[in-house]
């Protein structure tokens, strides 16, 4: 199958992108800066991301479709308001994930944002919990461009007036040369910004302003630090079908109001777990002194047992260290838990943290 | 002091006497990209031509260094293992990786020029 090409896939050329093959698309991961500056640029300034590879599932209804996602998710859509949004995910009956999202309630229903590995299978799924009774559009006439770090606010708000205003996990419709934008305060760094959907047609023009404005694209390589500094999963890797919810650590992410009557997909496992606790838990790992431990290194405790292995793990730039995350069982979870991670045949000491290794900094209420 | 030589797999090798100093190339931190982890052979130990001789780490993904020649390690360059930046700064002179006392001084023909390196780096990179 040939790769695909988002529509910004001439101005990543002309920044002089190194392109990568990731989940069937031509992406950048890196131009010529450099990750570490990439990252850098993104905590102090403001950095662009092409995201356009991910799924933009909108499906159009009303009181039914709520009833009907909430059989799926364990949110309470019911309640959450209009142009807010819930990280969430689709998961098995076993409550093994399939995919985590980003869901926003919109007028006309809701924006599902995706992964892009999982965007057809998600597709597949929900259509066949929901049939043909509500329209669904998986949008590919749509490219989806995040803008994160401290000055993004400013640099947007130029360009698209009064996206300041929007809070932290909240959206609303804007214009951008008579165009209809969809801007969402939220994104997958640890910073402030916000996420754009826009058709293909403008996409170019708007990022080209957006780096007159003094922001700078910035590639997946960056992308992937800032989140796990940030402590957030990535799919594939720190999540899938083998680990629930309640595994990765994630259950502020499920709704209270939900647990209490269980009837979405998986709250069977969910309830249990919640009740009688884990064998295994994601945690954060910070490796002492520099050695770097990547995904599938071995976890061993103290008295050298295996207990785990690392899902993610790469050098934070922001942290100027090592960072890492991982399942380990559930009795060497404790923060400041000594365990052992083996690279290239040797022991390094290690101890398990909270997460996140870079503080956040949030908008969490501009009015 | 002998011309530079250097290896296929992007290391570079300046003979003085019988100790050479190793590192790698600008053309292999090109493609590594920013490198944040570096990992030394230990002094005193004896390292074998074409066998590993150390690791270099970018954000991205871990690779070997590789020796050149054979020698026995006389010499590591602990200001690289502390600020593995420097490597990409100055990946030719003062971020030089190891030295070693050689073994062989016939092995350092099986190695190329700079403009034969050249020419290899251009055509593996296209």
């Amino acid at each position: 199958m040939e790769t695909k090409k988002t529509s910004l896939y001439q101005l990543h050329q002309d920044c002089n992108a190194k392109f990568v093959e990731f989940a069937g698309y031509q992406m950048p991961i890196q131009y010529s800066e450099g990750i570490v500056e990439e990252h850098k640029f993104t905590r102090n300034h403001s950095g662009i991301f092409d995201v356009s590879h991910m799924g933009q599932l909108f499906i159009y209804g009303g009181e039914d479709l709520i009833k009907d996602l909430e059989k799926i998710f364990p949110l309470d859509l019911k309640n959450l308001k209009l142009n807010h949004s819930k990280y969430s995910f689709l998961m098995d009956k076993d409550a093994g994930i399939h995919d985590d999202l980003i869901i926003t309630k919109t007028k006309e229903g809701f924006l599902i944002i995706l992964n892009a590995a999982c965007k057809d299978n998600d597709f597949k799924i929900l259509k066949e919990f929901l049939g043909d009774k509500y329209k669904m559009v998986l949008d590919e006439n749509r490219s989806l461009i995040a803008i994160q770090g401290p000055k993004s606010s400013e640099i947007l708000n130029d360009v698209i007036n009064g996206v300041k205003d929007l809070n932290f996990m909240s959206g609303n419709w804007f214009t951008f040369e008579n165009q209809k934008v969809y801007i969402t305060r939220s994104g997958y760094t640890g910073e402030d910004g916000f996420e754009i959907s826009i058709v293909n047609d403008f996409v170019d023009q708007l990022t080209r302003e957006l780096i007159n404005k003094g922001s700078k694209l910035i590639g997946l390589g960056a992308r992937d630090t800032l989140r796990l500094e940030a402590g957030l999963c990535l799919y594939g890797h720190d999540l899938d079908k083998d680990k629930t919810p309640v595994e990765a650590n994630l259950k502020w992410a499920i709704s209270k109001e939900r647990i209490s009557k269980g009837d979405f997909i998986g709250s069977d496992i969910i309830i249990k777990q919640l009740n009688d606790g884990v064998s295994k838990i994601r945690v954060g790992i910070k490796p002492e002194g520099r050695i770097i431990a990547r995904e599938k290194t071995k976890i061993f405790n103290q008295s050298d047992v295996h207990i785990g292995e690392i899902t993610s793990g790469t050098f934070g730039p922001s942290v100027n260290g090592p960072v890492a995350m991982g399942y380990v069982e559930n009795e060497f979870s404790k923060k400041n838990t000594k365990v052992f991670l083996e690279v290239r045949g040797k022991k390094h000491p290690a101890s398990i943290c909270s997460l996140p290794f870079y503080k956040k900094s949030y908008v969490k209420g501009v009015n | 002091m002998s011309e530079v030589k250097y290896s296929k797999e992007h290391e570079w090798i300046k003979l003085d006497g019988d100790v050479a100093t190793i590192g790698i190339t600008k053309h292999a931190t090109e493609m590594l990209g920013d490198i944040v982890f570096a990992e030394l052979p230990e002094k005193g130990s004896s390292v074998e031509k074409d066998g590993t001789a150390g690791v270099v780490e970018s954000t991205k993904a871990a690779s070997d260094v590789y020796t050149p020649v054979s020698g026995e390690v006389v010499d590591t360059n602990q200001a690289i293992v502390d600020d593995p930046s420097k490597i990409n700064q100055d990946p030719e002179d003062s971020a030089w990786f190891f030295k070693l006392k050689i073994k062989d001084p016939s092995e350092m023909d099986t190695l190329m020029n700079k403009d034969d390196y050249d020419k290899f780096a251009k055509e593996t990179s296209a």
